[in-house]
Parts: C-alpha cells; structure tokens; sequence
C-alpha cells in the first residue's frame, strides 16, 4: 500500500549527502532542486549539483546566465509566504575540468600535468570514456562535502540504467589503470614503471593497424604520462566510496508513474539495497490528481445518468473526471511494485501540476507537496 | 526532398534508415515500434534495431524482426569479415579494444552505424527502423563518422566511417525522426537537436513526432461548466469544476507548446494521441500505428 503522502522531513535533517537517481526524463533535476529549497527553508546551507541541466531550472532559480560550474548562490527573498532560514546554491557538474583538476592534484609536476592535459586521448576520455561522468560527480560530491560553506550536498545523479554505475564509479579509473594496455606498456623494474617501446609489442602494433597508427601513439603517450599517479587515484576513491556508503549519505530514487520508469526504479532500489545503502525515499513524479470522491466507475455511472437525463454537458463532464480518475487508477497500479520494495511509507507521489514549473513559486509549491506545509496553499 | 505524402506513414519511412530519436522519456520506444508496425502492417519488409539492450521493443512488436546490435560483437564481426580475424581474436583476448576505442571515440558508434549500413544495403529489408540514442548522445552517435574520418587517416576504421557518412548524408537512405512531447522542455531539446543534426551532420529530419498529445473530445468553459454543475452537491460540483479546468489547462499548455515548436522549427510535425494507459502494449502500438495511416493522423 501506498499509504505516505508525505516525505518525513529527515530525509533532510539527518542527511549530509542526498543523492538522486532514477532514468532519464523523471525529473530528477526538478526533484534535486525542491529538495534544495527544501532544505534552504529548514535551515541548512544546501548546495544542488545537476548534470546537463535544462535551461528551465537555471530560470526557475532566477539565474539569468545559467548555472555554472562553480557553485553559486541562489536569491532567497522572503515572501510573506516562506522565510529562508538556511541557503541555497547550486552548480552543474562540469565533467572535463573535474577530471583536470584531478589530475592536478595527483601528478608530481607541472610537466606532467601539462603532459597530460594536452594529450588528445586524455581530451577524449576526460568527455567520454564510460563511467568518467558518474566518476566525477562522486568527485565533485566528494569536494563539496568538505567544503565548509555547505552542510548538505545534493547531487543528481547522471541517467544510467545502472543504479551501480554511480557506487563504483570512483573505481572505474583506478580499474581503466589497472587495464593490461597499462600493464602492456610498463615493464616493472627496479626504480619502479619503465615505459616500454610500441614496437617491441606486435598486439600494439595490430591495434595500429585497426585503428589507425596516431591514435595508437597518442594512447600509449597517454599511459606514459599517468605513470606514477595510480596510488593516488586509487586512495581518492576510496574516500569517495566510504562517503557514499557513510550513514548520512540519502538515496532518494525518481521515478513517473509509467510501467518503464517504474521497472527502471524497482532495479534501482533493488540495487541500493543489495549493495546495503537502502533507499531513504521514493518520489513519483507526475501522478494524476484525484478529482472529488468516488471511482472511475462511479464517474462513468454518473455521465451515463446525464446523458440519459438528456444532460450532455454534464455527461462531458462527468466522462472528464472518469478519464482522469481512470489515469490516476492506472498509474497508482504501476506505482505499487516501487512501494513494496522501499515500503509505502517511503514513497510520496507528486500530483501533475496544470503548468509547468517555471519560477521558485512553483519548486515550492512541489516542495509543499513533498513536506506538507502551508507553501503549497500559496 | 521525399515525395509530398498522403498520409503520415509515408513523410516517416521516406528513406530506407529510419533513426527516431528524442529525450529520455518522450516515448522514442514507442515511435519506433509504431512505425515499424505500420510499415509492418502496409506490406513492408520491416527490420527494428534497438542499441541499448531493453528487450521492450520484441514484445510490443510481436511478429516483427528485432535485431540488437552491440558494439563490441558488430566490431568483432567487421573484423572477421575484412581479412581481420587474427587480429579480431587477439583484441577480444586482450580485452584492449575498449581502452583504445576511447582514444578516436566514436569507434563503438562507428561499427553499430556501419553494421546498419551493411543490413540497409543487403535488400533484404524495405525499412529498418532503428532505436536510436537519447537526444544528447543522438547528435555523437550521428557525428562519430565525421569526427574518425578526421581523426583517422586510413585503416579499416577510416573506411567504415567514409561508408557511413556516405548514408546519412543521403536522404533517400537516411532520415532521422526526432520525437518530443507537448511540454516545455523537451520542445526546447527537440528544437535544439534538430539544429545541432543539420548543422552538425548534415543528415535528412523526417518529421517531428509530437508524442501523447491529449486530443480528447473538447470541454465546455468555466461558466458553461458552473450552470452544467448548478443542480449538483457542492462536492461533486467542485470535483467537476476542478477537473474540467485541469484538463483545459493542460490543454492549452499543449496548444501553447505545439504552436511554439511549429514557429521555431519549420518542418512537418506528426501527432500522436495520448492513451489512458500507463504502460504500452502490443495492442496500444496497433491502434497508434492505425492513426498513421488513417484521416486522424495528419503531417502539419
């Protein structure tokens, strides 16, 4: 049964670290950020990280330039309606320069950072190769947990299928240098890696051919560059693994009331829980709103009655509320299967507004619904 | 320019390749599979081609072809078939090709493109309808060929990705269907997309698809609603009132939506109707692939 229609409001309180996930087009970005102004009203000072962030959200927060890679704070003014107790700021994830600066923080000189940053293979990965996003968001997580400016970070996870992708994402790179290309190119000696030649290895010189030899030549110049920073990289994610799986690190899953995204939540909170982090809360999104009392065959009892009256309009209008209630039966039924997983009293779904949200007015009327108070009557 | 079309079906599977793509959640599954089945139900030698793995598409389309293509088993097969088996052997043992793959990326979009070129000029299908990526990945996944052909000078990779530009720069061979919905922000990614993929990789856009587009009979105004409702307890009157009004403004964001997408990208949109469902079925695909061909479904 679903049976809360609320969120209890330590989801914020007792968190450090909120993480949202869920698949793609949910509204896990618009969730993240009602979770933001949320704890701003609470007191906290919440910095919210999304990942490709429509234009829509940097409205609805007020920032005419858009977010920006480095977090910025947002304007709060009270209303009359709400006072601010607390903070917000928010960022978008910057992929590339996250990976930089990581780079910068590992590597044992200029030369080899500048080695490094201007190897092309090194440009492509630092954008593509799979797993470097959900990485960086850990690493960014990671940053601004420690920055003493916030005491709550929310990060909106980048859509994968893969609830997992983001836990181990910090040791996709510790496991990329651990590749047998690596090994392939260092010789172990006495001083340490030694580089060996391309030449001497006929599986290299095979990849050349497939590929094309200056791809080949700018991979290998790419591990001779990383020689030397794979202790590093490997103690970073393990800081970073321990603080998603710390206590008050939040899973929050994202989902719309449809069979597929419901399917994809089902498999990510099964997921969070086998890997013993647990699900703190559910949010569907999008949910039909119940129109009146009664069925949807009520309704259609009642339109039948009209017409047979000779009421069309009022049959109209009773076939309206039938499809709507029919709608929200529908989705309530696809709903159920999340709401065993995490517990009915876990999962709060969010009705369909009649606009779409575009100011802080209307994150807070989300986020009225989500914590019941009064916003959501303003 | 594909002939001017009768119906919908036509403007949609105008070339050979159809590759429907649209953000996260619009429904590119379901455009995919209603077009296919369409096509399917015209006659059509039909092939789907779904990438990422979700085994949706074979059962919302029962007794059609679906065919999964990865990129490491379409690489290996490119291999083996170009005098490259040996080499094929040792990548797959070595496990090297995926790191490599990273250093010209696109190598993975490059082998799946090309394994839908080699099936499009087999003639054993008159349409492949193809799953394509989200729209943020559509735009590399649809460049990858441009992007090798400059980074690779020669090599079989080089070759693919010439044979690939070859296709989509082809507009009876190749088309892209976007898919978006009546909503603010995935009109604004669909508007996008469509810039980004003509400017960027010269492929033909079908037309636009508007998914779950509310097309119920038309409700009466407040004040038509406030006499029907008069006779009725407060309640009731208020759950009608209420109802009415939610549907309507649904409606006329929908409206306000699909006019803004006509005025900021000037080429044919087709409609699809919202279902009362909140799952799809092989039966729902039948009775939307039935308004493409039908004096309801309309390219505007």
């Amino acid at each position: 049964m679903i049976d809360g229609d609320v969120i209890d409001g330590d989801v914020i309180d007792a968190s450090t670290v909120i993480v949202c996930c869920g698949s793609g087009g949910v509204g896990k970005t618009t969730t993240a950020a009602v979770l933001g102004l949320e704890a701003a009203r609470r007191g906290r000072r919440a910095v919210v990280v999304t990942i490709d962030p429509a234009r829509r959200l940097a409205d609805a927060l007020g920032l005419a330039e858009g977010l920006a890679a480095e977090p910025q704070r947002i304007e709060l003014a009270a209303d009359g309606a709400w006072t601010p107790g607390g903070e917000l700021w928010a960022m978008m994830l910057d992929t590339a320069a996250t990976f930089d600066g990581l780079v910068r923080r590992h590597a044992d000189s200029d030369e080899q950072i500048e080695r490094i940053l201007t190897n092309s293979f090194y440009r492509n990965i630092a954008g593509a190769l799979s797993g470097t996003q959900e990485y960086m968001a850990a690493e960014t997580l990671h940053d601004l947990h420690g920055d003493d400016r916030f005491d709550l970070v929310i990060v909106d996870t980048p859509p994968s299928r893969n609830a997992l992708d983001f836990l181990e994402a910090p040791g996709v790179l510790a496991r990329f240098l651990d590749h047998r290309l690596f090994r392939l190119l260092m010789l172990p000696t006495r001083g340490g890696l030694r580089v060996i030649g391309t030449a001497t290895q006929p599986i290299l010189k095979a990849i050349g051919k497939v590929v094309g030899s200056d791809v080949l030549a700018d991979s290998v110049a790419f591990f001779q560059a990383f020689a030397g920073m794979e202790t590093g990289f490997r103690e970073r994610a393990d800081d970073v693994v321990r603080l998603i799986r710390a206590p008050a690190t939040s899973f929050v899953v994202v989902a719309a009331p449809r069979h597929d995204t419901i399917d994809e939540a089902v498999w990510f909170a099964n997921q969070l829980i086998d890997q013993g982090v647990g699900v703190t809360s559910a949010i569907v999104n999008r949910a039909h709103p119940q129109f009146g009392d009664g069925s949807a065959a009520d309704a259609v009892a009642a339109a039948d009655g009209a017409r047979h009256a000779g009421d069309d309009v009022l049959g109209v209008l009773w076939d309206n509320v039938a499809t709507l209630r029919t709608m929200r039966d529908l989705e309530l039924g696809v709903i159920e299967p999340l709401a065993e997983i995490v517990g009915g009293d876990r999962l709060v779904v969010l009705p369909l507004l009649d606009s779409d949200v575009h100011d802080l007015v209307g994150l807070l009327v989300i986020a009225g619904h989500l914590f019941d108070h009064p916003v959501a009557d303003g | 320019m594909p002939p001017k079309s009768e119906f919908p079906l036509q403007s949609l599977t105008a070339a050979r390749v159809v590759v429907v793509a649209g953000k996260g959640g619009v429904g590119k599954t379901t455009v995919t599979a209603v077009i296919a089945r369409a096509a399917s139900d015209a006659g059509q030698r039909v092939l789907v081609v779904e990438l990422d793995g979700k085994p949706a598409l074979a059962e919302l389309l029962p007794d059609v072809e679906v065919l999964a293509i990865s990129a490491p088993e379409a690489l290996d097969e490119y291999l083996r078939e170009h005098g490259f088996a040996r080499i094929a052997k040792r990548l797959n043992r070595t496990g090297v090709i995926d790191v490599v793959g990273t250093a010209a990326p696109g190598i993975d979009d490059i082998v799946v493109l090309g394994k839908i070129k080699q099936l499009e000029r087999s003639d054993d299908y008159d349409l492949i309808v193809v799953d394509g990526p989200a729209a943020g990945h559509a735009i590399t996944f649809l460049t990858s060929a441009a992007g090798l052909a400059d980074a690779v000078s020669s090599g079989p990779v080089r070759a693919q990705a010439d044979d690939v530009l070859e296709l989509l720069h082809d507009a009876e061979r190749c088309q892209v269907v976007l898919v978006t919905l009546p909503e603010t922000t995935p009109v604004n990614e669909v508007v996008e997309t469509a810039f980004a993929l003509e400017d960027d990789v010269g492929v033909q856009l079908g037309p636009v698809v508007v998914n779950a587009v509310d097309v119920g009979d038309p409700l009466p105004d407040d004040a038509a609603v406030r006499r029907a409702v008069a006779g009725l307890d407060d309640a009731s009157a208020q759950g009608l009132l209420d109802a009415a009004a939610f549907r309507r403004s649904r409606r006329e964001m929908e409206a306000g939506e699909i006019a803004r997408l006509a005025r900021e990208l000037p080429i044919p949109k087709v409609t699809l109707p919202a279902l009362l469902v909140a799952g799809l079925t092989a039966s729902d695909v039948r009775e939307l692939a039935a308004t493409l061909v039908s004096e309801t479904g309309v390219v505007t």
